[in-house]
């Protein structure tokens, strides 16, 4: 992808595609930006005047229930009006094409497009479609990226642990299929953590993984030594026809994550999960639950940031 | 072009405290707008020995001007400690002009709460007002050219910058 596709001109964030390309300046800013959102909940009067008169449509080709919710959160409290559509069940089953949809939408005068889809590539395509100031978030494509996860995730590992450039991550599961890992590698190099680790067997690990700067461990035990945050992927059962693991009770033996698995990280890790989560599969409940899950505000944080990533998108759009 | 103003803002603080003294009667929560306002409010807060803390606003998610400039990438938390319904508000800035950045304050303030009254305090008012806000006290009023630029900076010492000269500078 060409850098320019999320910036505009003059440098201000235009679509939010990919961390990839994305300088770090950025994600610097989308996280502070962030970090006022958070502060508004003791107000009366929960919302900002910000996105007053834009149309936010949030058009999921596949299911989501948390990342729309948030989304759809975060642009009210910007005041903004918005749409969910899920077009599984509209016109796209009539036989419409995407590029279609979009003009039909675009035509209503939407300026921003939410979108998740099963395909990698789509949003970025849509994108590459639009006029100037129709925008794009990316909610996550295919196995490529999902970059507003990874980005309320640098936000709950900073509210929690403080600068990146000391810590040491793990990152546990489903690399292979897994467009938030990929996020997240990205997001973790450009801050500058200190080390990332990806932690999977053979058969969930992409090819020359390391390539991305990571570590990988197919042992548990050996990647989770001394690691301040454990992040762990989602087993994506319905990707896993074709036999990636010999049996969910031995990957749970082998790779689930357990008070005693744990152990072997740092004292005080944290430990997050983007959800939803197969308790019993790849964590479990005594660790989701426990005392050092950070995954509930993990949500919350969600929607600050997406708060943050809308209106860095959404203004200053006059100005180029 | 630079203009020199040769004001001290000690002196104005101390005209400010005695205008303000009478309006202790109703009780004011003081809340400044970040950055000069702030400053300000801190220092009358004290002089006036105010007990309530007193708060303070950035108005970069209410401006008028978002959909043209975007988000400041600076913009710092506003915070207010105490309820305000019902409360009689004491706003404080350094400098009035065009009157959007109080307007903006008064769009922040009222989702916080209800308030009794809202009246506005600055440092310096200048000719150039927008809206149909005036300052209700005010240290001096100022008559600057339009390309003229004035503001205040600190915290540790005051002083009014004028055109990019200091005022009371004794540079002539």
């Amino acid at each position: 992808m060409k850098p320019h596709l999320q910036y505009t001109n003059n440098g201000n964030l235009r679509h939010f595609l990919s961390i990839e390309d994305l300088q770090k300046e950025t994600l610097q800013q989308i996280l502070t930006t962030a970090d006022k959102f958070t502060q508004f909940g003791q107000r009366e009067i929960k919302k900002l005047p910000l996105l007053r008169g834009h149309t936010v449509v949030n058009l999921f080709f596949e299911n989501s229930s948390r990342t729309r919710t948030t989304f759809e959160i975060a642009a009210k409290r910007l005041s903004a009006d918005v749409i969910n559509l899920n077009p599984t069940t509209s016109s796209t089953s009539k036989g419409e094409t995407l590029l279609d949809t979009i003009n039909i939408l675009e035509a209503m005068h939407t300026d921003l497009f939410v979108i998740r889809h099963a395909k990698s590539g789509v949003a970025e395509l849509i994108a590459r479609h639009v006029p100037d100031h129709v925008h794009i978030i990316n909610a996550g494509d295919g196995q490529h990226a999902h970059p507003t996860q990874a980005m309320l995730d640098m936000f709950t590992i900073r509210q929690h642990k403080g600068p990146f450039n000391e810590l040491r991550v793990a990152i546990v599961g489903d690399i292979l299929h897994s467009r938030v890992a990929r996020s997240q590698i990205h997001a973790l190099n450009s801050l500058g953590v200190h080390e990332i680790r990806v932690v999977a067997p053979n058969s969930l690990l992409p090819s020359q993984i390391e390539r991305l700067g990571v570590h990988a461990y197919n042992d548990l035990q050996k990647g989770l030594d001394g690691v301040d945050v454990v992040m762990m992927l989602r087993l994506q059962k319905e990707r896993m026809q074709h036999a990636y693991i010999p049996s969910e009770q031995e990957y749970f033996n082998l790779y689930g994550l357990t008070t005693e698995s744990l152990a072997a990280a740092a004292e005080d890790a944290i430990i997050m999960h983007p959800g939803p989560i197969n308790r019993g599969l790849e964590i479990s409940s005594e660790v989701a639950d426990g005392p050092r899950s950070v995954i509930l505000s993990q949500v919350t944080n969600g929607i600050a940031i997406r708060m943050a990533v809308m209106a860095m998108i959404l203004g200053g759009e006059g100005n180029g | 072009m630079t203009k020199k103003i040769d004001v001290e803002v000690s002196a104005l603080l101390d005209k400010l405290v005695t205008d303000l003294t009478p309006l202790l009667a109703v009780n004011p929560v003081i809340i400044g707008i970040h950055t000069g306002g702030s400053w300000l409010a801190e220092i009358l807060h004290e002089r006036l020995a105010i007990k309530e803390p007193c708060g303070s606003l950035d108005i970069s998610f209410y401006r008028d001007d978002f959909s043209r400039i975007g988000l400041n990438p600076e913009v710092k938390a506003s915070n207010i400690p105490q309820d305000i319904s019902d409360r009689h508000i004491l706003l404080i800035d350094d400098v009035l002009q065009t009157g959007r950045t109080v307007r903006a304050a008064m769009n922040e303030i009222f989702d916080y709460g209800r308030p009794a009254s809202i009246r506005l305090c600055v440092l310096v008012e200048r000719k150039g007002h927008e809206l149909p806000i005036q300052a209700d006290y005010c240290g001096m009023t100022l008559d600057l050219g339009q390309d003229q630029h004035i503001k205040l900076v600190g915290p540790e010492k005051l002083s009014l910058v004028v055109g990019g000269l200091v005022a009371g500078d004794n540079q002539s």
